[in-house]
């Protein structure tokens, strides 16, 4: 398998503050990467840097063969207005802009797509309703839909299933068992890690510096966790620079 | 009884030039208005408009000061000082700890004291005045055709831009991640906002420019669900609000660009009341629920 993204000695954060230090390595095509890591460990920020939302303080992220538009990002809460009144059908075909773009028209075949969209994640029947009026499970079931609109070979999830009851939890795993199925690179932040031990063959565990990052059963050991914890740190105001080389 | 309504509604249309030109002045505004403060209501950009709305005053009082009351030069100035603090604003919110709201609030109060300023350099109370609270009643051919196009200009614009527009308020994070249009829709926008404040600003001075802008579309808000009918609503009360208005002026002897944004005061309370969108009467039917 040929690696999809490299990352060189990355280093990301804010205002000069690392939150993710110094990460090296690379994610296979097709691969099921969980991330994983205490509160404030850096597994937001790092999708964020995937999906070029913050730029590295350092190092590099070299994706091969990748646009910036095969990749989809599901962020942990979505800054949706949702007093805007829009229709869920409508939200969820923006997932189709790269087909559509700003002009194009939402036709008999964009609209069967955006049914059996709505159909595979459970909110049949929920075309008309506004954003507005749907509950916080909804509101990701109705995002996981345009995400499969979006129809990415890379997908990055930051926490896919906060405020998701179980049955649909299993329901969107059966989604993402599917996309890896059609060989598309999957990189979903999760806290659950009963789950990434059923489903996700890769992790990697993070508290801003790399823990660990292979195979789940390596990676989420007891003693890995444990490291993981004493290595997240406050953000500390008056640290030093940095000195490490690359 | 024929009459009496001829006389009440047409007639000071019918006998008086100034009556047709302010009518036509303000129903194109109102076109362009509607769906523009439509957007800025969903945008929650209401005050935004109003910053702007001030922002343009220096620029007008400078080519007032040049040119005195000429339709060209104030146009300019005030196109050129709108667009100024809009991008200055913009450049400050994104470098800096502050919001937007808070940068545009900074900018247009020193434009506000700027421009009063200026205007009173040179002109009379009379000139302030104008400036101030526009002259809809004095448009000339020049200043009609300006508004004319003006609306077309922000009409097509809006068509073209609407999507991305859309998706930039509803969900600016997701936009940004498939496409790059954001920014520069975002800055197309502002300067929508910008154009049609000067011409708010000619049919009705700076200070109630805002008014045709936002009263409309909040009104509209109670009447309906989607943005597409909200933006056709916004644009029958605004043209309802002057034709109104020019009316009542014209038989009560009220100055007429106040009694237009009054008028639609008016109507903003009555859709506040009856709208059936949270309008204040149709919480008292809330007591009846539905089967599922």
């Amino acid at each position: 398998m040929a690696a999809i993204v490299h990352l060189n000695d990355l280093t990301l954060g804010y205002e000069r503050h690392p939150a993710v230090h110094h990460l090296t390595g690379q994610i296979e095509q097709g691969e099921l990467v969980a991330v994983c890591g205490p509160n404030g460990a850096g597994k937001s920020t790092l999708l964020k840097g995937l999906v070029g939302l913050i730029k590295p303080l350092s190092g590099s992220i070299a994706w091969q063969n990748v646009r910036p538009q095969d990749i989809a990002y599901l962020p942990q809460s979505a800054d949706v207005d949702r007093s805007f009144p829009i229709s869920v059908q409508e939200l969820v075909a923006m997932g189709l802009w790269r087909r559509l773009g700003a002009f194009g028209r939402v036709d008999r075949l964009a609209r069967q797509k955006i049914d059996a969209a709505l159909d595979s994640v459970g909110l049949a029947g929920f075309q008309e309703r506004l954003i507005g009026t749907l509950s916080g499970g909804q509101m990701q079931r109705m995002l996981f839909a345009r995400l499969i609109l979006q129809d990415a070979s890379v997908l990055l999830l930051d926490e896919p299933f906060a405020a998701v009851d179980d049955r649909t939890i299993s329901h969107l795993l059966g989604l993402i068992e599917a996309w890896r199925r059609e060989q598309r690179t999957i990189i979903a932040v999760l806290h659950d890690l009963a789950l990434v031990r059923d489903y996700f063959p890769t992790s990697l565990l993070l508290a801003r510096e790399c823990v660990a990052w292979g195979k789940t059963e390596h990676v989420l050991t007891e003693t890995s966790m444990q490291q993981s914890r004493s290595l997240v740190e406050a953000f500390d105001r008056d640290a030093e620079f940095c000195e490490r080389g690359p | 009884m024929m009459a009496a309504l001829y006389d009440l509604i047409l007639a000071p249309f019918v006998e008086f030039d100034f009556m047709r030109r302010a009518l036509i002045g303000s129903f194109v505004l109102a076109l362009s208005a509607g769906p523009m403060g439509v957007f800025l209501v969903l945008r929650r950009m209401s005050l935004v408009g109003d910053a702007m709305a001030h922002a343009i005053l220096p620029g007008a009082a400078i080519g007032y000061l040049i040119a005195g009351l000429s339709l060209s030069a104030m146009t300019l100035g005030g196109l050129i000082a709108g667009c100024l603090v809009a991008i200055l604003a913009g450049l400050v919110t994104r470098h800096t700890q502050l919001r937007e709201d808070a940068s545009l609030a900074s900018f247009y109060i020193i434009s506000l004291a700027l421009g009063v300023t200026l205007v009173s350099l040179k002109g009379s109370n009379i000139d302030l005045l104008h400036v101030l609270f526009g002259s809809v009643l004095a448009l000339d051919d020049a200043a009609l055709i300006l508004l004319a196009s003006i609306s077309s200009f922000t009409i097509l614009v809006l068509a073209v831009i609407y999507r991305p527009l859309v998706l930039e308020c509803v969900d600016p994070g997701f936009l940004r991640t498939i496409s790059s249009m954001g920014a520069p829709v975002h800055l197309l926008f502002l300067c929508l906002v910008v154009i049609n404040l000067i011409s708010g600003f000619h049919a009705m001075g700076t200070l109630l420019a805002v008014g045709v802008l936002m009263l409309p579309a909040i009104s509209a808000r109670f009447w309906c669900q989607s943005v597409g009918t909200m933006m056709g609503v916004s644009c029958v009360i605004g043209i309802l609000a002057s034709a109104l208005g020019l009316i009542a002026s014209y038989h009560l002897g009220l100055a007429s660009g106040p009694t237009i944004i009054l008028l639609a005061g008016v109507l903003y309370f009555l859709s506040l009341l009856l709208g059936p969108q949270g309008g204040l009467l149709w919480l008292l039917r809330r007591s009846v629920h539905l089967e599922g």
